[in-house]
């Protein structure tokens, strides 16, 4: 069987890693090519950068950190942020990537996942999503970093990535990320339900036992943490025996 | 020298990253003189059957690689190993480099997700060199749509399970080897399967 997926994720901007809390206050803590190495050697099934960079040059460190990394660490690497076109993919791809993550761009412009999925493969291309949960009590879809609310039902949208063509989608709650109350379950099972392509919890944990009982309490595929794993709080190896104790299949 | 044939498709850059890494001398070439001085050569491939068989032969590559498998290891990686088989039907029916006995098709598993991704455990089926000290949780990394199924079960060295046995890999007992998940991905145990596949 398959084997649930832990993901650390490295938020890089400029090429050095930061992290924010709650999109807000962002802090500098490091090499990412260093930082994906140590993530290999713990266990960390697929590692993800997360471009932060709003500059042109700073694509280009971006893709110098991908090619790097690559050369050292072979496990999955997913890169995201800041990806536009076809152009872009085929560019992150050809740097060593083996998944491109499309946020912002997919919502204003969906037909980026098609493009994506048709010349690429659908494996290629996972789309990730900010979304909160909205006074009527459905959750909507936001972008550029959680900062605009599209007004678009997130079950809805997830349905339309689905037969657009993507391969995957990394799910990120606004209002559980940066909190480490655990993910948010509600919203993650909503999901789940509604597509059959695997979805990644993200936003959220705080303690090794929050990503067992995203596994014991949803179907999702993988689960995303990013200070957590960073400030070495938790180490991937760690979850991982906490979530073999409660019989949920990882890879050792 | 082991020849990485680069016929224009997949991710080769991740297999030479792989072997440069280990420190094993390697070459990505679609050059005939090359790919018979070396010593071994691995068929990389991601993408659909027929356009990848249709370059190796524009490259006039598949005469090359049939005779070379019958003289030194030869490792295909997903869609390579899968080339390495009979026929495929994926999109069409094609003609493969008929290495080991057997066809390719869409993998029917209703209750699945298709494609088959992530990671996923080897279970032995038939010893071979390349699953040698791979300790007792060898999980590797799988992304493929179809599956290789060959004719004669001394052909599969081993499978995973996912809604069935799913060939994982596979031998002519010889020369021919084929590896349905990325090495060049998975980790140590990966790098483990591609410095046996270079001890051979």
């Amino acid at each position: 069987m398959l084997a649930k997926r832990i993901i650390p994720c490295l938020d890089v901007r400029d090429g050095k890693v930061v992290k924010g809390v709650n999109f807000k206050g962002i802090r500098e803590v490091g090499d990412p090519v260093a930082c994906a190495e140590e993530y290999n050697k713990q266990g960390a099934d697929e590692i993800v950068f997360y471009d932060i960079t709003a500059s042109h040059e700073g694509r280009g460190v971006m893709l110098d950190v991908v090619r790097e990394t690559a050369k050292r660490v072979f496990v999955p690497l997913t890169v995201g942020g800041g990806i536009k076109t076809v152009d872009d993919i085929r560019e992150t791809l050809r740097a060593g990537a083996d998944k491109v993550s499309v946020n912002s761009q997919a919502v204003q412009n969906p037909k980026l996942i098609k493009d994506g999925a048709d010349i690429f493969g659908s494996q290629c291309i996972c789309v990730g999503i900010d979304a909160k949960k909205s006074e009527s009590g459905n959750w909507t879809v936001f972008i550029n970093g959680g900062r605009i609310d599209m007004h678009l039902d997130l079950l809805d949208w997830v349905k339309q990535i689905e037969q657009l063509g993507a391969g995957e989608i990394c799910l990120n709650s606004i209002d559980t990320d940066g909190v480490k109350g655990g993910f948010d379950l509600p919203m993650l099972k909503a999901v789940v339900n509604a597509v059959t392509i695997p979805v990644i919890a993200s936003g959220g944990a705080g303690k090794l036992e929050h990503f067992a009982e995203a596994f014991q309490k949803t179907d999702c595929s993988a689960a995303l943490a990013a200070s957590l794993f960073h400030f070495k709080e938790l180490t991937v190896n760690q979850v991982k025996a906490d979530c073999r104790t409660k019989k949920i299949i990882v890879r050792s | 020298m082991i020849a990485i044939i680069d016929y224009g498709a997949g991710n080769i850059f991740s297999v030479k990253n792989a072997l440069d890494y280990l420190g094993l001398e390697n070459q990505l070439t679609d050059n005939k003189n090359l790919i018979e001085q070396a010593d071994k050569i691995i068929l990389p491939g991601v993408g659909a059957f027929p356009s990848a068989m249709k370059m190796l032969e524009q490259k006039g590559l598949v005469s090359v690689l049939k005779t070379q498998a019958k003289q030194k290891p030869l490792l295909g990686i997903c869609l390579g190993m899968q080339m390495l088989f009979s026929k495929s039907y994926e999109f069409e029916a094609c003609d493969g480099l008929d290495l080991i006995s057997g066809v390719v098709d869409k993998m029917n598993k209703p209750d699945f997700i298709i494609p088959h991704m992530g990671w996923n455990k080897l279970e032995i089926e038939n010893p071979c060199k390349l699953l040698e000290n791979l300790g007792d949780s060898p999980y590797v990394y799988f992304v493929h749509s179809y599956e290789a199924n060959c004719e004669d079960n001394k052909n599969l060295c081993a499978w995973v399970e996912y809604g069935g046995k799913v060939p994982a890999m596979v031998s002519d007992g010889k020369f021919v080897f084929g590896a349905q998940f990325h090495p060049e991905k998975s980790g140590e145990i990966g790098l483990q399967i591609l410095r046996n596949f270079a001890n051979i």
